[in-house]
């Protein structure tokens, strides 16, 4: 059997003010695996994201992708394999242009040259913005500059993709192409996310957390059928929308 | 959404001057700019060289007199601190339209403005030809160390940024029914300064967390090359330069006459 893409025991994390945000998180992901998280604000989604490739290091417990342990030796190369969309594109793109933010990443990994370029043309084309690869961000609508975001992350080949609140801001056209790009990517795909219309559409699985435990763990379907689940975690599906037969 | 589309010193434009790469502009700018320094202010044709070097470049990169004239502004500040200099300045005095100036605050206010506005004229021509995106390029191939454009490059890329956000959270203010000019809204504003100071600061620390996601680990990647223009050629070296070869000449010829 493969190892799990994703396997975390017992973390735990408090911020230097003592406030605990994540309380014993135990969950293992398969490889090829489409899951949404959910959870009300401050249940603690962005800080267990940024535990999956070292950017925060645990209080206590154990974080593994793909089989190797995240230690202090196996962070850059679990930083490659982990990719991280952030919420708000305007942290993520900071060069002059596009090209040269989505050649940051693997640039940082080693890889240069023809190797390099061909990189970035493979991660904007995927991400339909060959066009506007020499633009500034700046210049960008918020759908191109998510997109821009992603390709990014998509430069760097990470087997493990983590989104933040992709669907957050776009207007309905950018968030159904943002949905369509991302449904073309066989990379196993963590998608932290409000928008459950959104996590229908793009997973088969989701897990709920909050105040920092796991609470619901389950197919997509099943877990936006429970009422009272959601409910309970100050989640609820948008008027008008039925959970869609599978 | 979509701050700084064009900057205000930015004219957009096609022109021989804007094709040539950004370091030989700089090079350029720099030697004009010295070769106006050091010469010598009690001698004026130099100046006439100068202005008229100013006028022909212009001319080549096609930026109007009007457009560029009312930017010059920007020098304004400085002006008026020469106006008093020959007020101000002791020593040997004279008479002008009644009122008693002092000599050498004359000539040190004849000074700052000629040099600054000829200062001004030639840095405005160089950012009216050059889009602050080639800028980190054109340093690193001057040989700029790493450390500074990527400081240069998170500077231009987030100026805009908190600028929108600066006019996002005014916009915000004004239709509460602040009004920015009143006295007692001070307080407000420094508020307002402060919120921005802090969201900056977190904004730098999510900057910082994306590009450690990114496997940063503190060394800049070249990359200003990725996507760049060519090198520039000999030619364009020789022709560009030409003009600060022209002061540099004059300021030279100066010094020799003088």
């Amino acid at each position: 059997m493969t190892a799990p893409a994703i396997r975390i025991e017992g973390l735990r994390y408090a911020y230097p003010d003592g406030q605990v945000a994540l309380d014993g998180v135990d969950l293992t992901i398969a490889p090829g695996e489409r899951v949404a998280l959910l959870g009300p604000n401050g249940a603690g989604k962005t800080t267990l994201m940024l535990h999956l490739n070292g950017v925060l290091t645990a209080t206590a417990g154990a974080v593994e992708i793909s089989g190797t342990p995240l230690t202090r030796k196996t962070i850059r190369d679990i930083r490659r394999r982990v990719g991280l969309v952030f919420q708000d594109p305007d942290d993520q793109l900071f060069m002059p242009t596009v090209a040269q933010d989505v050649a940051f990443g693997p640039a940082n990994f080693g890889v240069t040259g023809a190797e390099l370029a061909s990189r970035v043309h493979a991660a904007l084309e995927t991400v339909s913005m060959t066009e506007h690869a020499d633009r500034s961000p700046a210049h960008l609508s918020g759908g191109q500059r998510r997109r821009a975001a992603l390709a990014t992350v998509l430069a760097c080949e990470p087997e493990i993709l983590v989104l933040d609140e992709p669907s957050a801001n776009l207007d309905p056209v950018a968030r159904r192409e943002l949905a369509e790009t991302l449904a073309t990517l066989s990379a196993t795909m963590l998608i932290v996310t409000h928008d459950l219309p959104y996590a229908a559409q793009l997973c088969d699985r989701a897990i709920v957390i909050d105040r920092g435990v796991v609470v619901a763990d389950d197919a997509i379907s099943a877990v936006l059928s429970d009422a009272e689940l959601l409910a309970a975690h100050r989640l609820e599906l948008p008027w008008g929308f039925v959970v869609p037969a599978r | 959404m979509g701050a700084g589309h064009s900057h205000p010193l930015y004219r957009d434009g096609d022109s021989p001057l804007h094709r040539v790469p950004a370091e030989v502009k700089i090079v350029a700018l720099l030697a004009f700019v010295l070769a106006v320094v050091a010469t010598p202010r009690e001698m004026f044709w130099p100046f006439a060289i100068y202005a008229g070097i100013v006028l022909v470049v212009w001319q080549v990169a096609r930026i109007p007199l009007r457009w560029i004239l009312p930017r010059m502004l920007i020098e304004a500040p400085f002006l008026v601190l020469a106006v008093l200099l020959p007020f101000a300045e002791g020593g040997e005095r004279v008479a002008v339209a009644g009122l008693h100036l002092s000599v050498s605050g004359l000539w040190a206010a004849w000074g700052i403005v000629i040099k600054g506005t000829l200062g001004v004229a030639a840095s405005l021509t160089v950012a009216a030809t050059t889009s602050a995106r080639q800028l980190p390029l054109a340093l690193s191939r001057l040989g700029v160390p790493g450390l500074v454009t990527s400081m240069l490059v998170l500077m231009i890329r987030y100026i805009d940024v908190l600028s929108a956000e600066v006019s996002r959270m005014r916009m915000a203010r004004i239709s509460r029914g602040d009004s920015p000019r009143g006295l007692h809204q001070a307080g407000a504003i420094a508020k307002g300064v402060g919120a921005l100071f802090l969201r900056s600061y977190e904004r730098g620390e999510r900057v910082y967390l994306a590009m450690l996601s990114r496997g940063f680990d503190g060394r800049v990647p070249e990359l200003a090359d990725v996507g760049a223009g060519p090198r520039a050629s000999a030619a364009q070296w020789v022709t560009t330069l030409a003009p600060a070869g022209v002061a540099v000449f004059a300021a030279a010829s100066a010094w020799v006459l003088q």
